[in-house]
């Protein structure tokens, strides 16, 4: 085995479902993400990447399966483990304490009949023990850290805007300050402002607690924001990986590139494209049959 | 109130001076109720064969603008002129005739839809309800449509859960433009969708605004899409309209704050231009 510095280490991870398992939805994904830094994974919906984030928590659905591959985390003290083979029991240690996730909606995400200072304290009680006045200082000082002011713990999701939910998402799964997040579409739900006030929010959380971060977005506009390192995903495989900079201004995929041409431009002098498959195998071959016709 | 209408002989729909408010119970127990003005004194005018781009943070009353300008919710006060008469001000049966010419495409594809309905009755709904020609025309026309805008006549008996998202939203636009109106609103049509889908669907708007001669009102919170759809902009914060003007002149020159914040908020500013 090999020795990393790497926080996460993704080696072969291929994923399907349990009824056709030759069909691969991931196929053969190998990244690793280190701490303190961001990695975006980029692709369209269907791309798997979703998937592959699920697969790292463990929390993949039952008519899933992983067919290969390790999740290789550096759990600090406990060395370095390979989370699909942990059972159920040391998994639920690692979740919420080691890793953490933040859901795409939180509209959906959070419990309706819990006020948010509970759902945030849940974890706090579960994996460290904090209880009585000593929970209630934490949650007051994670509200805040995240931009709620603290007298909103009694209150429930449903009294809060988009952005503050998604804020108190932020809170709930950086309440054990977790080594790894995993943020899957973060800010898709939300209005543009509210947006770039999240990304800069995890981009200091972030650089202030050393944590990795695997950011999961369509948007390459948000890479630009946010990443280290870049990786595309493009009908279950990585296609291109790299740093920000490689990525983003020196694509070599030709589905980057397709994907980099159609994020609009605020200044609108780039002329807007739909997505381009044109480079596909077999798109390539209709087109040679209809040169040839 | 109407001399904007007179003067500008090009200009399709003007609203002048809506007013929309909502109560919102607050409180202990939700006894007391606080007014919220989702529309104050808002005023716009879309000119023939343009789009004009109305944007904003959500709770700025964009989408009641949308809703308020096609009756689809009643107004406290204001006059929506449209073809010479004010839409506010008609009845029920004339409304349902005027709204031929005004249809709308939604923001959510999963929401917008009706699940039990096959895609050749969502799109045909339209011309059935006003009358248009025989059940073949109808059905020449839907399935018309539904080619125009990159699906197949096989599509016509299909349900809309098996179709993605930007499909979804062209039996949406499908819907709207089968009755060939003259003002079509979009409220957020592309915000549900992939990036690489947004492009397809705004260049498919574009190309049937051209053909159509359709007029635009493109509800948006993405500056970066509106940029590339629209020819003016209203802005719109707390239910007022803050700023106004061509595209070139909000981008280059924003004078109002907020318009400022708006823009700076932009995803990707960091990306080199490629």
């Amino acid at each position: 085995m090999t020795v990393t510095t790497a926080l996460l280490q993704l080696e072969h991870v291929s994923i399907a479902l349990k009824k056709t398992p030759s069909r691969l939805l991931v196929n053969n994904v190998s990244f690793a993400i280190e701490a303190g830094k961001t990695t975006c994974v980029v692709g369209e919906s269907g791309s798997g990447k979703s998937l592959t984030a699920l697969s790292v928590m463990g929390l993949l659905s039952k008519q899933l399966q992983l067919i290969t591959g390790k999740v290789l985390f550096n759990d600090g003290d406990a060395g370095v483990q390979d989370l699909t083979l942990l059972d159920a029991e040391s998994l639920r240690k690692i979740r919420g304490a080691k890793i953490a996730m933040i859901f795409q909606e939180p509209m959906t995400s959070l419990n309706p009949v819990l006020t948010v200072g509970y759902q945030i304290g849940e974890s706090l009680t579960t994996h460290l023990g904090l209880k009585g006045d000593a929970l209630k200082i934490k949650i007051a000082s994670l509200l805040e850290m995240v931009g709620i002011p603290p007298s909103r713990a009694n209150s429930y999701p449903d009294e809060l805007s988009g952005g503050q939910r998604q804020r108190v998402m932020i809170a709930m799964s950086i309440a054990c300050e977790p080594r790894l997040l995993i943020a899957d579409e973060p800010t898709t739900a939300l209005d543009v402002t509210v947006q770039a006030q999240i990304l800069k929010l995890l981009d200091a959380l972030k650089t202030r607690m050393n944590m990795g971060m695997l950011f999961i977005t369509h948007d390459f506009g948000v890479v630009a924001d946010i990443a280290d390192n870049v990786v595309v995903m493009f009908r279950g495989e990585i296609v291109e990986a790299g740093t920000k900079d490689q990525v983003l201004n020196n694509p070599q995929h030709p589905y980057t590139k397709a994907l980099l041409a159609c994020v609009p431009d605020a200044e609108g002098k780039k002329p807007l494209k739909p997505i381009d498959y044109a480079w596909l195998p077999e798109n390539e071959v209709a087109q040679n049959v209809q040169v040839a016709l | 109130m109407s001399e904007s209408t007179l003067n500008l002989g090009n200009v399709i729909l003007v609203a002048n001076h809506l007013v929309k408010t909502y109560r919102q119970r607050s409180g202990k127990f939700g006894f007391g109720t606080t007014l919220v003005k989702a529309l104050d004194d808002v005023s716009i005018s879309l000119r023939e064969g343009s789009t004009l781009a109305v944007v904003g943070e959500s709770g700025s009353g964009k989408s009641t603008l949308a809703r308020c300008l096609l009756q689809l919710q009643p107004l406290d006060s204001g006059e929506v002129f449209f073809d010479g008469q004010d839409l506010a001000k008609l009845d029920g049966a004339s409304l349902r005739a005027a709204r031929k010419n005004l249809q709308m495409v939604f923001q959510d594809p999963f929401a917008s839809l009706n699940p039990r309905m096959r895609v050749g009755q969502i799109v045909g709904e339209g011309l059935l309800i006003h009358g248009l020609g025989s059940g073949v025309e109808q059905q020449q026309k839907v399935i018309a449509m539904l080619k125009r805008v990159g699906l197949t006549e096989a599509d016509m008996q299909k349900y809309p859960h098996e179709f993605s998202g930007g499909q979804r939203q062209r039996i949406g636009i499908a819907r709207a433009l089968v009755l060939k109106p003259k003002v079509v609103v979009c409220d957020e049509p592309v915000s549900a969708l992939d990036v690489s889908i947004q492009a397809q669907i705004l260049l498919l708007l574009k190309e049937l605004q051209v053909e159509m001669g359709l007029s635009y009102i493109f509800i948006s919170h993405d500056l970066r899409v509106v940029r590339h759809i629209a020819d003016d902009i209203v802005v719109m914060n707390q239910g007022k309209v803050v700023e106004q003007g061509s595209v070139v002149d909000i981008y280059q020159q924003p004078k109002h704050e907020y318009t400022r914040n708006l823009l700076a908020a932009i995803p990707g500013k960091k990306m080199a231009n490629a």
